[in-house]
């Protein structure tokens, strides 16, 4: 049974070929029916395994090998794959939301003339994604790894005759591409000291050969984190996530949101092991998480354009997914994970559906009053938000009370900053709803989107209600940890913030009774709100610091100083033989005379006397 | 007879070519396909052949050839094909039909002349790589270097005379002093063991004299780096690729190059393993230098030519970290990104050319939103771009995370070092990716897209470059001999664990 998970990558792979090969002479139809088609087969597929796991007792991790990769001088890496609680869990998500936002694409995508270069991208997309999450070594993963981010670029590109859109897709790309080459030292030094990249073994070996808290183990933990951060977007390279929204909304939806951006998340999860020998990267993973959860809540309140706010949030919730690895609450990022892809899917999805219908307005504050015309894309932004916000009984809810809780477990201040964090997130959330939806309509919409479109969202919006009673089958993955009592006042506090926020956001930005206009009026206010607007300065201070320096050096060095060199020997040459050519006259008396001077000179040195 | 009918193959065919000329000014290229053709012909038995067992002082060879040329000298005309040796004949025959359809329409001047240059300069290099005697490999190195000059100098573009010449001395002065080595290791070692003799068989690892030995070395050492090129003996490069017609930028940056790499695997490492040694830390230096300098270069860039250019002096200087890291898996990955470097920079200079014969000029500012006009060419230079700022799946990817894998091992510094160049080869290729094909396509134009003979060419390496990433291990398993011998002679404690599981 479990052996069908080759297949899964294989599928939507070979639908990009297909669609790759027939380079957009395919008619629509059939293009939809590849494109989609293939991610519902595989989401079927993963439906059948799951169903297999879950039913019956055969949850033992499952390996399955497509045959050897290289064999040299020992590094023997497999396309292997490789099935446990993990991985079956991210393949849900990635196969299920990632086949309702297919579904979803085909009719957002209609009208574009390169309606099969998209399904192309998006396939290969997929197929990236599912080889990162079942790779059974690191390299292979790495191969998944770079896959999607070359698919991040691609997509985020789409529309590449906008130059600022291939502008974001190369900052997407190059930023990653630092994390990864941090992550490939990793693998270079795990590889130096263990001797092998295939991932169960290899982390058996590091528990048996290092002690908790050695140098190597702490090195190789962090210069992963290096390729975490980079992947999902964290403190210091989380500037590539906003500019990604140059994408389609759909492209937002499955990569910038529910799957490529915590494949970070996931790598953490995946090498916990190293990361127990490592208390110190670990600590390192906590302390990015909140600093990054943090920042960018407060940068998601400044916003106008409707899918950055979207995307400073998506940063700010892998934050609280980094701050659970961080503090050891393995199955509770992995679940927050899960819900996240739920809600903040819907909530790209819905804003897509608002976007669509207000013919690519992005701008919150020309939108207003749509909750009577747009219903659909209403209940979704209510839900998904409520979601985000983590009111109680709703997906998030569950999985961020756990994620509070243990960081409260593990260190105050870390629980401190999360509680913030979710105060943040809940004023923002609200500010958007109320913002979007009441209020006077400022833009007229046409007709809402078609049931393609609405179905997703319905099916999103279940899920991101009851997503929190879903039990994911990791107990066996990750090491049994006493769940945090709920009890005293923390457990009360913990629920009754997001509360907060949201009436908060009701008096600020619905009633209008809480004013702070005066303030951000002043000098200070308004220099505080482009503080935050600009996310903290990091993209100016980027610009200075590395791309104008390189882009200066590289320009000053265009003709290459190295051939100055050369030029020099050469020149040279052609002065010698300017002078040489000088004496040349054609005059016969004066080469009489410079033989005669020559031949004096020789005899006076012949003879001793110069 | 296999290897001496290829290059007699090559070298009839070339003249025939140029006579053609006089007939029908049409026939040349075809004289030249079929001739290419028949060349691969002849190659396609060479992968069944079996290592000669029975010879035990040769046993990791395929093909050993010898005869008396000027026995008075000790010079015979011995020529030798293993593993690696074959690898490369095969990708110079493959690259020299991707050079040959890549001009298909673009010579108009004397076009037979130019089919036997570029045939003679496959079969120079062909020589390259077979030639056992060291006398027979210099003459090759020469015969090699001649019609590359001489492709540039008449079918170059504005500044061709500047560029064949700089190509030419920086190859001449370069092969000099590999000469005076040559000259000075072959008298040495009469001097040693009494026999006057050019075989390398016969010169391999002799106990020379230190120093002696360490002086000898860089004269092969200097050549080969100059023709790899590496870090700062490039500059000759990006002008000769710039100026070169595109056939001859196919053929320098496709094969030329590799005769480098090969050289130092060859020659200088068995020739002169201790003295390997000592120079090892800097050339890895070297290498790691040029890789993010090359990078840096391509970066700033307008030319399109010279962006791919400088990104070739990029990529060989992995190359010439993995060769000097002297590790097997260091050795590996090298040849495995010679062959992937061979074809994806063969395809991106083949675009190039195709570029500047659509739009007569080299200036990416002058270009832009062309996959609008040229959707198919678009698309397949995504995917050499793609593949060559290393993307796993494809060849380049396996060569450089070896090398950089192994040298990790030697030496943290230069590989952490050298790993800034995955970060900068993605600044330019995606720079140029921009420039050229995305943004806002200029009105009014119409440009002829790939036609289904480009087309099927660039498929073919596409494949190829795929195959190389995926199931890298034929080649691994082809040189696995070759790399083993070298590997001995210079790590004699080392351990080699092979390619068998």
């Amino acid at each position: 049974m479990y052996d069908l998970i080759w297949l899964l990558p294989i599928l939507p792979l070979l639908s990009f070929c297909i669609l790759f090969a027939t380079g957009g002479n395919l008619a629509p139809r059939w293009v939809t029916m590849l494109g989609v088609g293939s991610i519902g087969i595989a989401a079927l597929i993963v439906g059948v395994i799951a169903w297999f796991w879950l039913t019956t007792g055969m949850r033992e991790p499952y390996l399955y090998s497509l045959g050897p990769w290289m064999n040299v001088a020992g590094f023997t890496p497999t396309f292997g794959f490789y099935l446990d609680g993990l991985s079956l869990t991210m393949l849900m998500v990635v196969t299920g939301v990632g086949f309702l936002i297919h579904v979803y694409s085909s009719l957002f995508m209609a009208d574009d003339l390169d309606f099969s270069r998209f399904f192309a991208y998006m396939n290969l997309f997929v197929s990236a994604m599912l080889v990162l999450v079942l790779a059974d070594n690191l390299l292979l993963l790495y191969l998944g790894w770079e896959g999607v981010g070359l698919c991040s670029y691609l997509l985020v590109g789409f529309w590449h005759a906008k130059p600022a859109n291939g502008a974001a897709a190369r900052k997407a790309f190059i930023i990653t591409r630092i994390g990864d080459t941090a992550m490939a030292l990793g693998l270079f030094l795990l590889f130096m000291h263990l001797g092998t990249l295939e991932i169960q073994p290899m982390l058996a070996t590091a528990s048996a050969t290092w002690q908790t808290g050695d140098s190597i183990p702490t090195i190789a933990a962090l210069l992963l984190l290096g390729g975490a951060v980079g992947k999902s977007a964290q403190l210091p390279l989380q500037t590539w996530l906003p500019d990604a929204m140059a994408g389609p909304t759909p492209v937002s939806a499955l990569i910038h949101a529910a799957t490529m951006v915590t494949a970070g998340v996931y790598l953490i999860a995946r090498t916990h092991e190293l990361y127990l020998l490592a208390p110190m990267a670990q600590a390192t993973v906590a302390i990015v998480g909140v600093a990054t959860l943090l920042i960018a809540a407060f940068t998601a309140l400044a916003q106008h354009d409707i899918k950055r706010i979207l995307a400073y949030s998506t940063i700010s919730q892998i934050g609280y997914m980094f701050l659970a690895l961080g503090v050891g609450a393995w199955s509770s990022a992995i679940f927050h994970l899960m819900t996240h892809a739920f809600f903040k899917a819907l909530l790209f999805l819905g804003a897509g559906a608002v976007i669509f219908s207000l013919h690519h307005e992005h701008d919150i504050f020309k939108m207003g009053g749509l909750r009577k015309k747009l219903p659909v894309a209403f209940w979704s932004f209510l839900i998904g938000s409520a979601a985000l916000t983590a009111l109680p009984f709703t997906s998030g809810f569950y999985s961020k009370d756990a994620i509070l809780l243990a960081a409260f477990e593990h260190n105050p201040w870390l629980y401190a900053g999360g509680l913030l964090g979710a105060l943040l997130t809940a004023i923002y959330s609200f500010r958007l709803v109320f913002l979007v939806f009441f209020g006077d309509v400022k833009t007229e919409p046409s007709a809402p989107a078609g049931p393609r479109m609405a179905v997703p969202l319905i099916i999103l919006c279940f899920f991101s209600v009851v997503g929190g009673w879903i039990h994911i089958p990791v107990d066996e993955v990750f090491p049994v940890v006493a769940g945090p009592s709920h009890e005293g006042p923390v457990a009360l506090i913990t629920p009754l913030i997001p509360i907060v926020g949201v009436l908060l956001a009701y008096f600020l930005f619905l009633r209008r009774s809480l004013d702070f206009s005066g303030f951000f009026g002043s000098g200070l206010g308004r220099n505080l709100k482009a503080f935050f607007f600009s996310h903290w300065g990091m993209d100016w201070l980027y610009d200075k610091v590395f791309v104008v320096p390189y882009t200066a050096v590289a320009r000053l060095n265009q003709s290459d100083a190295v051939d100055l060199v050369y030029e020099g020997v050469a020149n040279l040459t052609s002065i010698f033989h300017s002078l040489i050519a000088f004496t040349q006259t054609g005059q016969l008396r004066w080469y009489a005379a410079t033989m005669v001077a020559g031949l004096v000179l020789l005899i006076a040195i012949v003879m001793g006397i110069v | 007879m296999l290897v001496i009918a290829l290059i007699g193959v090559l070298i009839a065919g070339g003249l025939i070519a140029w006579l053609s000329e006089g007939w029908n000014r049409d026939w040349p290229k075809w004289v030249s396909l079929v001739t290419i053709f028949l060349a691969a012909i002849l190659i396609v038995p060479m992968f069944s052949l079996q290592p000669l067992v029975h010879q035990p002082d040769h046993s990791e060879w395929l093909l050993i050839y010898d005869y008396p040329w000027i026995p008075r000298f000790g010079i015979s005309f011995l020529l030798g094909l293993d593993g690696l040796s074959l690898l490369m004949v095969a990708l110079t025959v493959f690259l020299g039909l991707v050079a040959l359809i890549s001009s298909w329409d673009e010579i108009d001047k004397r076009p037979g002349f130019f089919q036997f240059n570029l045939l003679w300069t496959l079969a120079g290099v062909v020589g390259v790589f077979v030639a056992l005697d060291l006398f027979l490999f210099f003459f090759f190195w020469e015969v090699m270097l001649i019609p590359m000059y001489l492709l540039i100098a008449i079918w170059g573009h504005e500044r061709r005379a500047y560029a064949s010449m700089k190509f030419f001395l920086f190859t001449q002065i370069s092969g000099l002093l590999m000469l005076v080595s040559i000259l000075a290791l072959v008298l040495f070692a009469e001097a040693l063991t009494g026999k006057l003799s050019f075989n390398y068989f016969d010169l391999v690892d002799l106990p020379l004299d230190e120093s002696l030995s360490w002086w000898l070395m860089l004269g092969f050492f200097i050549a080969f780096v100059v023709k790899l090129p590496g870090f700062p003996f490039h500059t000759w490069l990006p002008d000769a690729h710039t100026q070169a017609p595109t056939a001859a930028s196919v053929l320098l940056a496709g094969i030329l190059l590799k005769t480098g790499a090969y050289g130092l695997i060859r020659f200088t490492l068995p020739l002169f393993p201790g003295a390997a040694n000592d120079i090892a830390h800097v050339a890895m230096l070297l290498g790691a230098i040029g890789v993010v300098y090359g990078a840096i270069q391509a970066f700033s860039q307008d030319d399109f030519k010279r962006l791919v250019a400088y990104s070739s002096v990029s990529h060989m200087g992995f190359v010439l970290i993995g060769i000097y890291a002297l590790q097997e898996i260091t050795l590996q990955g090298s040849v495995m990104q010679m062959v992937a470097h061979g074809i994806s920079t063969a395809a991106l200079f083949m675009i190039a050319g195709a570029l500047q014969h659509r739009l007569h000029t080299r200036d990416m500012n002058k270009m832009g939103g062309l996959w609008m006009d040229m959707p198919r060419m678009g698309a397949i230079a995504l995917f050499f771009i793609v593949a060559s700022l290393g993307m796993p799946g494809l060849g380049n990817f396996v060569g450089e995370f070896l090398v950089l894998m192994g040298a990790f091992q030697v030496d943290l510094h230069i590989a952490v070092f050298a790993a800034l160049g995955l970060i900068t080869a993605a600044v330019y290729s995606l720079i140029a990716m921009q420039k050229v094909f995305q943004g806002t396509p200029t009105q009014g134009r119409s440009l002829a897209d790939f036609n289904s003979r480009e087309v099927s060419t660039m498929l073919l390496m596409m494949i190829g470059l795929t195959l190389l990433g995926i199931h890298p291990q034929p080649v691994f398993d082809m040189v696995e001999p070759t790399l083993r011998g070298v590997f001995t002679l210079t790590s004699p404690a080392g351990t080699w664990l092979g390619v068998s599981p």
